[in-house]
C-alpha cells in the first residue's frame, strides 16, 4: 500500500500552499496583468486604472515600428548565431575530450566559472578588454604592428561580433558539460560492438555517439536557445544596444521602452510577444521530451517481450 | 573494467591548457586590473599583468565599512558598502525562503496524487522560462501601485523567490524521485506523520540536491540587475544596480569598477570551487535525465 493513498487528503495541499501562494501573487498575477496592460496606453506615473484602453493599438504599433522589427531581427540573429557556434564548439570539445584525462574535473570546475559570475560583471570584463585604447585586444594588435586596432564597440558589425564572442565565452561550457555527461552515460556495449566491427573514430562519432546523444543534444539546444532570448545584462553593459540598434535585442528594447521612453503599454506588448515566443519553444521542448519518453517506453516493452 | 587513467597524447593536455587559459583569462585580467591604479591602466607602457599592485581600489570601494580611514580617499562614497550589505541580505533571505517552499512543493508533486497536481506541475515547468525582462513592466506597476512594496526588501525578495521557485521545484523533483520509497513506508509503519517523514527521512537524503538548488537560487538573486533596478531605491540598491549606475558616466575609473566587479564575483567563484560537483549534477539533472 503506497503512502500516496493512505495520506491525509489535506497533506499535499499543505505542502503545496506556500509555493503556490507566492507563485500566484508574484508571478502568475503579474503575467496576467501584463497581458492586460498590453492593451493600455500607460505611463509610469499613472495607476493602471487611469490608463486608457486602446485595444490592439500597441501591437499594431509594434508591427509598424521599425526599431522593434530591427530589434526582433537582431534577437533572432543573435540567438541563432550564438547557439550554433556554442553547439559546434561545445559538442566538438566534448567529443575530443571524452577520454580518461587527468585534470578533467578541474577543467569542468573552471568551465563553470563564466556561467556563475554575474552577467553584469561579464559585461564589465569584456567592455574593458574591448576598450579602444586600454583594452587588451587592441593593445595586442598595436604591439603586433596594427596601429589602427579594431573598433570593437563603435562599429555596428564589430559590436555584434563582440557581443557574440562574449556570449560564446560564457555559455559554450554549458553545452560542453551537458554533452560530456551525455557521452559518458552512453551504453559501452554499442561502442565496443562498433570497435569489434572495425569502425573508425569518425564512424563511431557519426554513426553511434551523435545519434545516441541526439535527445540530450536537442534538449540542450532548446534550453540554450531559450536562455539566449533572455540575455540582457551583458549587452546592456557592453554596448547598451548600440551603435545605432545593431545589438539591441528585444529584452533590452523592453527595458529601454519602459525605462527611457516610459511607454509601459508598448513595453508590455513587446514582453508579451517575447513571452509567446519563449512559450512556444518551451512547449516544443516539453512535447519532444514526452515523445522521447514514449519511445523509450515502447522500446523497453518490445525488449521485454522478446526476452520472454 | 579499468578506471585507471591512461597516458594520453600530449596534444590533449595542450588543448586543455588553452581552454583553461581562455576561460580564466578575462577573470584573471579583471582581478589584476582591480589591483591597478587608474594611471597605470591608461599608461600603455605598463603591462596588463605585471605592475605594482595596490589595494587602493578596494579601499575606495569599501571605505565606509573599513575599520581605518584610507589616506587616499578624499570623499567616502558609502553607496557601495551599503549595497554590498543589501545584496547579501536579499540573496540570503530569498534563497532560504525559496528552498523552504520549493522542497515542500517538490515533495508534494512527487509523492502525492491530488487534484490539480498536473496543472501545478505543468505551470511550474512553463514558468521556468519567463525572463526578468518580461516581468519588468507588471512587477513595477503592481509593486508600486497595489502592493506598495517598491523600494523595500520585502518587495524584491518576493520577486526573487517567485522567480526561482519553478526552477527549484523542478530540480528538487528529480532528486526526490530517487529517494527509495521503502524508507518512507518504513517510517510510516513506525508511526511517523507526513511532516516528520519529510523532515527526518527525505530532507537528509536530498542534501546534495538542496545544495545545488541553493547555489542556483543564490546566484540568480545575487546577480540580478533588471528588477532590482526597477524596484529598489537609493538605500536598498543591490550591487549589480550600483555597478550599472556607476558606469553610465563617460569617464570610467577602471580600477575601482573592476574591484567592485570582483567583490560581486567572489561569492559565486567560492561556491564553484567548493561545490562544483553539486552544480554539475544540478545542471545535468534536467537535460540528461529529461
Amino acid at each position: 500500500m503506497s503512502i500516496a493513498i493512505r495520506a491525509n487528503r489535506l497533506t499535499p495541499y499543505m505542502f503545496m500552499a506556500p509555493a503556490v501562494l507566492i507563485l500566484v501573487v508574484a508571478l502568475l498575477y503579474p503575467i496576467g496583468y501584463m497581458v492586460y496592460a498590453s492593451f493600455l496606453d500607460w505611463s509610469p506615473s499613472q495607476r493602471i486604472g487611469e490608463a486608457d484602453f486602446v485595444g490592439l493599438r500597441n501591437y499594431a504599433n509594434l508591427l509598424t515600428d521599425e526599431a522593434f522589427r530591427e530589434s526582433f531581427w537582431v534577437t533572432i540573429k543573435f540567438a541563432s548565431v550564438v547557439v550554433t557556434l556554442e553547439m559546434i564548439i561545445g559538442v566538438g570539445l566534448a567529443l575530443l575530450l571524452d577520454r580518461n584525462i587527468r585534470g578533467m574535473s578541474m577543467l569542468r570546475t573552471i568551465f563553470i566559472l563564466p556561467m556563475m559570475i554575474a552577467p553584469i560583471v561579464v559585461g564589465l570584463m569584456w567592455r574593458y578588454m574591448y576598450h579602444p585604447t586600454v583594452g587588451i585586444f587592441n593593445r595586442t594588435l598595436k604591439s603586433l604592428g596594427f596601429e589602427e586596432g579594431i573598433p570593437w564597440l563603435s562599429d555596428s558589425t564589430w559590436s555584434f561580433v563582440a557581443v557574440v564572442i562574449a556570449d560564446v565565452w560564457q555559455w559554450t561550457p554549458f553545452i560542453f558539460i551537458l554533452s560530456l555527461a551525455a557521452m559518458q552515460s552512453l551504453p559501452r556495449s554499442a561502442l565496443e560492438a562498433a570497435e569489434i566491427d572495425g569502425a573508425t573514430g569518425w564512424q563511431k562519432i557519426w554513426m553511434i555517439k551523435l545519434p545516441l546523444m541526439m535527445p540530450v543534444l536537442i534538449v540542450t539546444l532548446l534550453l540554450r536557445l531559450i536562455d539566449a532570448f533572455k540575455v540582457l545584462e551583458v549587452i546592456l553593459v557592453l554596448t547598451n544596444g548600440g551603435p545605432g540598434l545593431s545589438t539591441e535585442i528585444v529584452a533590452l528594447r523592453i527595458f529601454r521602452t519602459a525605462q527611457e521612453f516610459q511607454e509601459l503599454g508598448e513595453a508590455a506588448a513587446m514582453s508579451n510577444s517575447l513571452l509567446m515566443l519563449l512559450m512556444a519553444l518551451t512547449i516544443g521542448m516539453f512535447v519532444f521530451n514526452k515523445i522521447q519518453e514514449g519511445r523509450a517506453e515502447r522500446m523497453r516493452l518490445a525488449a521485454n517481450q522478446e526476452a520472454h | 573494467m579499468s578506471v585507471q587513467k591512461e597516458t594520453q597524447n600530449p596534444a590533449f593536455y595542450m588543448l586543455m591548457v588553452v581552454l583553461v587559459v581562455m576561460s580564466l583569462g578575462p577573470i584573471v585580467l579583471m582581478l589584476a586590473t582591480s589591483f591597478k591604479t587608474n594611471v597605470d591602466v591608461y599608461d600603455s607602457t605598463v603591462s596588463s599583468f605585471f605592475f605594482t599592485p595596490t589595494l587602493a581600489n578596494y579601499e575606495t570601494v569599501l571605505c565606509n565599512v573599513l575599520w581605518y580611514e584610507p589616506t587616499h580617499v578624499d570623499y567616502c562614497d558609502p553607496t557601495f558598502g551599503r549595497s554590498l550589505g543589501n545584496s547579501i541580505f536579499v540573496a540570503l533571505v530569498s534563497t532560504v525562503l525559496t528552498l523552504f517552499m520549493g522542497c515542500m512543493a517538490a515533495y508534494a508533486l512527487v509523492r502525492f496524487r491530488f487534484m490539480g497536481r498536473d496543472t501545478v506541475s505543468m505551470t511550474t515547468l512553463l514558468m521556468r522560462m519567463v525572463p526578468p525582462a518580461v516581468l519588468l513592466v507588471p512587477v513595477f506597476g503592481i509593486w508600486t501601485f497595489q502592493y506598495r512594496l517598491d523600494g523595500t526588501f520585502t518587495g524584491i525578495i518576493l520577486v526573487y523567490t517567485a522567480m526561482n521557485l519553478p526552477f527549484v521545484i523542478w530540480i528538487l523533483q528529480s532528486f526526490i524521485v530517487q529517494v527509495p520509497i521503502q524508507l518512507e513506508e518504513a517510517a510510516r509503519m513506525d508511526g511517523a506523520n507526513p511532516i516528520q517523514i519529510f523532515l527526518l527521512v527525505v530532507l537528509p537524503i536530498i542534501k546534495p540536491g538542496l545544495a545545488a538548488a541553493a547555489i542556483f537560487t543564490f546566484r540568480i538573486a545575487w546577480n540580478e540587475f533588471l528588477l532590482g533596478n526597477a524596484l529598489l531605491d537609493r538605500n536598498t540598491r543591490t550591487v549589480p544596480v550600483t555597478i550599472v549606475n556607476s558606469i553610465t558616466e563617460y569617464d570610467i575609473n577602471w580600477g575601482v569598477i573592476m574591484a567592485t566587479g570582483m567583490l560581486l564575483a567572489i561569492p559565486p567563484i567560492i561556491f564553484t570551487f567548493v561545490a562544483s560537483r553539486q552544480i554539475i549534477t544540478g545542471m545535468t539533472a534536467g537535460a540528461v535525465k529529461g
